[in-house]
């Protein structure tokens, strides 16, 4: 069993409640099987409505599916057991000043999770707060201060100290990187890349930018109408579209690439 | 003749306690047709700058220029209403948001046709509302909005994103401007409908000859649709050239970085290796580093950074650095042209 997380068959599809007879339901994501390793990444890429955040909240348990299961390490994960999922899948979102709660120190927001996932006792648990932070290139004294206080690329890292001080495997990242400047982003790309190979994390990344996405994953998977229409590696993916939609999706980035080459 | 020519305009923030410089003696020059990029950060002033062009900058905010002429005009000596009257004639804005900006409570046709001035208008009042009318389904048709029947009915929140920004282009165009500022009209968009947008300003650029100031965050995304670009950093100007220098052979340290920062520009580093950035983060307001804003964070710093260099330029290429990357020869052979759409 080398895969760190396999998907088999999972599918979502909303129920509409308006009629008692002629029950309708949309399906937002047809059954859809892929596997990830560990200290691989995996990008997911596709239109708007095209199931991605959807498939991001059925992993992380924020919903519940419609069917198919979720093995992490051979293991099936129920859909209501929280405390086991949570442990090990963690998610980032895309604005990270709006998930921190302003009216709590990062040393409570941090404490939190630790709280109700692990035996620890408090002097146990701060020092694990000031690890991680010092791991996420944050000092530990900062602890004490209040999200207003921190910049947007340093919320960013918070929001990742959140989602690794459990020692996780998998790790979604919802559009994270989306919302950063130009020199914040790279610099949290080089720091997801370095936590990926000490910890052996798992990324799954869906995020609209290209370049990102060809720089920092090992595959590729093409949503669209909750259909995966391509995937593969992403050199082959990214060299040779076979899909109408993934070579649309290309062809924003190909504008890019040639004015490189004047 | 240029169409805007500004010289070191400032921006300072009155306040209670001290004054804040948020914008630092940046210069700006557009010709007539051109694409200009407003490349900087958040918090590096650009849309203050913007909001200052067109003039809608509160009490709060001090502006003051060296040089601000409009083609060939100087708009220091005119009085405000005056000032005012020109610059609305002949600039328009669109903004980021598209969905935000437009009044969630009023159909669309109302708020296009409330933009047409009635300066175009001839006739009586029913034939000038005839015309209003025709003239906003025109309007619509320019931007590309086909079904205008059902555009102009609809609110806000029933179009797309995409669809309210061509809406607010559309507005923008109804008095005929010869400039128009895109403040990020991209922002927070889908690839595909941002390569909708771009291509239709840019159509319009060739079309109409209008001139363009693209302003955005990310260098990468823009470098295709201008001629030039203008980079900011914390308020101060950093560097300005065509697009093929500013990419190809960067002088500044920090256009360096970005340029750098970009994981598509870098396409012949192996996936997942190290990108090169500068360490740090842009400086709030209220602590801002004396002499070259960039000094805590460039590489490059020296003794000499605690004073803000002055602007050197080497024909079109302007920088302001005290240690450029490479000082280029003095006589540089004429930048290519370069072929939009090519």
């Amino acid at each position: 069993m080398s895969e760190l997380l396999e998907v088999k068959d999972l599918c979502k599809s909303y129920k509409h409640k308006n009629y008692w007879f002629n029950k309708k339901s949309t399906t937002v994501l047809a059954p859809i099987s892929f596997s990830v390793e560990a200290h691989q990444t995996l990008a997911i890429i596709g239109e708007a409505g095209s199931g991605k955040s959807t498939l991001a909240k059925l992993l992380v348990g924020a919903e519940p599916a419609s069917g198919g299961c979720i093995y992490l390490n051979g293991q099936a994960l129920e859909s209501s057991s929280y405390k086991q999922r949570c442990q090990h899948i963690r998610m980032i979102f895309q604005d990270s000043g709006t998930t921190l709660n302003p009216s709590l120190t990062i040393l409570q927001l941090l404490d939190e999770p630790l709280k109700l996932n692990t035996p620890f006792d408090e002097i146990k648990r701060k020092e694990l707060i000031r690890t991680t932070l010092q791991k996420v290139g944050l000092l530990g004294d900062h602890m004490n201060f209040y999200p207003h206080m921190f910049s947007g690329g340093q919320k960013q890292r918070i929001s990742l100290a959140r989602a690794i001080i459990l020692q996780p495997e998998v790790i979604i990242l919802d559009e994270a990187l989306a919302s950063l400047d130009p020199s914040l982003r790279s610099q949290m790309i080089n720091l997801l890349l370095d936590l990926q190979q000490q910890m052996g994390l798992a990324y799954i990344l869906i995020s609209h930018n290209l370049g990102i996405i060809r720089h920092f994953s090992d595959n590729i998977m093409v949503l669209s109408h909750g259909e995966v229409v391509e995937s593969g590696k992403t050199r082959d993916v990214m060299s040779n579209p076979q899909h109408k939609v993934t070579q649309k999706l290309l062809l924003t980035q190909s504008f890019q690439l040639k004015s490189k080459r004047r | 003749m240029n169409l805007l020519d500004i010289r070191n305009l400032s921006i300072e923030l009155i306040n209670d306690e001290q004054n804040i410089l948020a914008v630092d003696k940046v210069s700006l020059s557009m010709k007539e047709g051109e694409v200009r990029g407003l490349v900087g950060e958040s918090g590096s002033g650009k849309s203050l700058l913007a909001q200052a062009l067109v003039g809608v900058l509160d009490d709060k905010w001090h502006v003051h220029a060296d040089r601000f002429h409009w083609r060939g005009i100087d708009l220091l000596r005119l009085s405000v209403e005056e000032r005012k009257a020109l610059l609305s004639r002949d600039i328009a804005m669109i903004f980021q948001e598209p969905m935000a900006c437009l009044d969630p409570t009023t159909a669309i046709g109302e708020q296009l046709t409330e933009a047409i001035d009635s300066g175009q208008l001839t006739g009586f009042f029913w034939q000038r509302k005839q015309q209003r009318q025709a003239a906003a389904i025109k309007l619509l048709h320019k931007v590309g909005i086909k079904n205008h029947q059902s555009c102009l009915k609809s609110y806000p929140h029933q179009l797309t994103e995409a669809k309210c920004q061509r809406v607010m282009i559309a507005m923008a165009l109804a008095r005929r401007p010869i400039l128009l500022i895109a403040d990020e009209p991209t922002a927070a968009m889908e690839n595909t409908n941002e390569g909708q947008i771009f291509r239709l300003l840019s159509s319009l650029n060739q079309l109409k000859n209008m001139s363009i100031l693209l302003i955005s965050h990310d260098l990468e995304n823009i470098t295709y649709w201008t001629n030039t670009i203008t980079v900011m950093y914390s308020g101060q100007f950093v560097e300005a050239g065509t697009t093929a220098q500013i990419f190809n052979k960067p002088l500044h340290p920090y256009t360096r970085a970005l340029v750098d920062s970009s994981p598509s520009a870098n396409l012949h580093l192996p996936s997942k290796s190290r990108l090169k950035t500068l360490p740090g983060s842009i400086p709030l307001l209220q602590h801002l580093p004396i002499g070259c804003r960039l000094g805590p964070r460039c590489p490059r710093a020296q003794q000499a950074c605690v004073k803000a260099p002055l602007v050197t330029h080497f024909h079109e290429h302007k920088v302001s650095c005290h240690f450029p990357l490479t000082t280029p020869t003095p006589f540089t052979p004429s930048p290519k042209k370069i072929i939009k759409g090519a």
